[in-house]
């Protein structure tokens, strides 16, 4: 089964745009659940499932939504697990492997600012579903954006080891960030019929925010001519089909059943 | 310290848990009490961390967005049971790094159920009906046991285990009334698990060391035997439920008992498991000592960064 965007007819646009949205709850959710178990510590264990928990917690509102909104049948479960690689509209950011916990941590880093500027714009949504979804979800992400910029301060400002390590992941994932401000069509779409967040105009308060964290954590702040995009037109990097096989591999494989 | 305040306090020691009443970290108690108490909460503790890793096995692969998210809750409970029963033990004067010193060393048991491999997922249900039921079995006496950090940890741990357990039951559940596929998934599952989950209990009360000062100190109250025979008494109908068999040929009702009477178990492979030659006791072990040692230049600069700190707090101070 693969959902294309006929199948959605009239509400295919903002189906795009909470698909746009979702996904990078998803496929970050799904990373982070990677290092359940695997954890520094097990303080450190808990917070981050329990990050993963926030997250796959938003997804399911999102889809839920999103499943609604469809005129064909479809479920969570299809948007999560059904859709072919190209149609998973996520930031290659949140794709990025979690090579070790300094790129866990630059990763969520990252996102978590750019993630809690967008949440705080999408309470104002005129669409009630996604201004409700915003609201609770901005609390979750508050405390998710203090946990990574708490970790990288920790890094960049404990031992030469840490820092050597966490420059390394934030250099390695710059130049995904700049993706992040850039809509797709779906979000053009979504700011001209009022539902959606101008992104655009959220880098510059960003740029601010991480700046004075990497600044108090001694970590110099890279400075990039050239950036990554793609994922949210669903060009993604070659880590994603790996990421895909695993999540997707039930529902592969068991097709059509309920678990 | 006299031998005849040694014996007072041992006196003490003893009426009070006669009483029923807690010992508490800083009460007086034998050596030998704070010891077994050590080894068998550590190894509670380690049981649950390292049972993490079978579980944590399919959060990438759940099949359902809803399983995902249950799947994820139960392994972090699973750590929190691991967190405030390490730090329950190291209100004995033991501090963690000593007790994962001695998981990773191999000194330290852990419960061996799971060093079996978790390879579809009704496994996942499976250990949730089956594992967490025997743990349940052999955990709720303890809410009640002498060492009150332990009662207390007990108290928590299980109300958490019998939810997981019900959760475990119902992705059963699920399986038993889907497709063929999945009911033989179900049953395939079962077969593997139900012996090794006969294991947990222990071995037979004749083979079993430990029993008798445990009964003392009410870190026991019912035998291996006994247990284990609550446990058949209570699954088999459960089995009926989902229209599975129990994979025992002499499984049969012994109205003359009122229990269930069972075939042999396989205490070889017992043995070779808890030695340390289970299908995957190396790959756990080892999944747990890189898991530390990849996390050292982390917990390092935590140290270094919160001492800078109070470093800096205090120059501003002065």
């Amino acid at each position: 089964m693969s959902l294309k965007k006929h199948d959605f007819r009239e509400n295919g646009d903002k189906i795009d745009y909470i698909l746009t949205i979702a996904d990078n709850s998803l496929i970050l959710g799904q990373r982070m659940g990677e290092l359940t178990g695997h954890g520094p510590t097990l303080e450190v264990d808990i917070a981050c499932t329990n990050i993963a928990l926030d997250l796959f917690g938003q997804v399911r509102s999102y889809f839920q939504y999103a499943a609604q909104l469809a005129e064909k049948s479809c479920t969570e479960d299809d948007l999560a697990f059904l859709r072919t690689e190209r149609e998973y509209k996520n930031v290659l950011l949140v794709e990025q492997p979690n090579t070790n916990f300094a790129y866990v941590i630059a990763k969520q880093f990252l996102f978590d600012h750019y993630h809690y500027l967008f949440l705080n714009e999408l309470q104002n949504s005129t669409d009630a579903t996604l201004s409700a979804i915003a609201k609770k979800s901005i609390k979750e992400v508050s405390y998710h954006k203090r946990f990574s910029s708490d970790w990288v301060l920790r890094l960049g400002d404990g031992t030469s080891v840490s820092k050597e390590k966490i420059q390394k992941a934030i250099n390695d994932l710059w130049p995904f960030t700049q993706e992040l401000f850039e809509p797709n069509e779906a979000e053009e779409k979504a700011v001209e019929l009022g539902y959606g967040v101008d992104i655009s105009k959220l880098q510059e308060e960003y740029k601010q925010a991480i700046e004075k964290v990497l600044k108090e954590a001694t970590i110099v702040i890279p400075d990039l001519e050239f950036y990554q995009r793609g994922g949210k037109k669903g060009i993604h990097s070659e880590h994603m089909g790996f990421l895909l096989s695993d999540m997707q591999y039930m529902q592969r494989t068991y097709p059509g059943m309920k678990w | 310290m006299s031998e005849k305040e040694i014996k007072n306090l041992e006196a003490i020691f003893e009426a009070k848990i006669a009483r029923d009443e807690k010992i508490e970290p800083k009460d007086w108690m034998p050596e030998k009490y704070r010891k077994t108490h050590i080894r068998q909460m550590s190894q509670h503790a380690h049981s649950e961390i390292v049972g993490m890793l079978p579980e944590g096995n399919w959060i990438t692969r759940a099949p359902s967005l809803r399983r995902k998210v249950a799947l994820l809750a139960k392994v972090q409970d699973e750590a929190g049971h691991g967190l405030y029963l390490y730090s329950a033990t190291e209100t004995l004067g033991i501090s963690r790094e000593e007790l994962y010193e001695q998981l990773h060393s191999g000194k330290a048991k852990y419960s061996s159920i799971f060093n079996y491999p978790t390879i579809t997922w009704a496994d996942i249900g499976a250990i949730g009906w089956l594992v967490d039921g025997a743990a349940i079995i052999n955990q709720v006496p303890l809410c009640s046991t002498s060492f009150g950090p332990y009662a207390r940890a007990m108290v928590r741990v299980c109300k958490e285990e019998s939810f997981h357990q019900r959760q475990g039951y119902e992705i059963m559940l699920t399986l038993a009334n889907g497709t063929p596929e999945q009911k033989e998934m179900a049953q395939d599952a079962l077969n593997r698990w139900w012996w090794p989950s006969l294991m947990m209990f222990g071995p037979t009360d004749d083979m079993s060391t430990h029993t008798e000062q445990s009964m003392k100190w009410k870190l026991k109250r019912k035998t291996n035997d006994e247990l284990r025979q609550q446990f058949i008494d209570q699954t088999v109908p459960q089995a009926n439920i989902l229209g599975l068999s129990i994979p025992d040929s002499d499984l049969k009702w012994n109205e003359e008992r009122g229990h269930y009477d069972f075939g042999p178990i396989n205490w070889d492979e017992f043995w070779q498991v808890v030695k340390g030659h289970g299908p995957c006791n190396k790959e756990r072990l080892q999944t747990r000592v890189d898991a530390w040692e990849e996390g050292e230049w982390v917990r390092d600069a935590a140290m270094a960064y919160a001492e800078k700190k109070a470093e800096r707090k205090v120059k501003q101070a002065g």
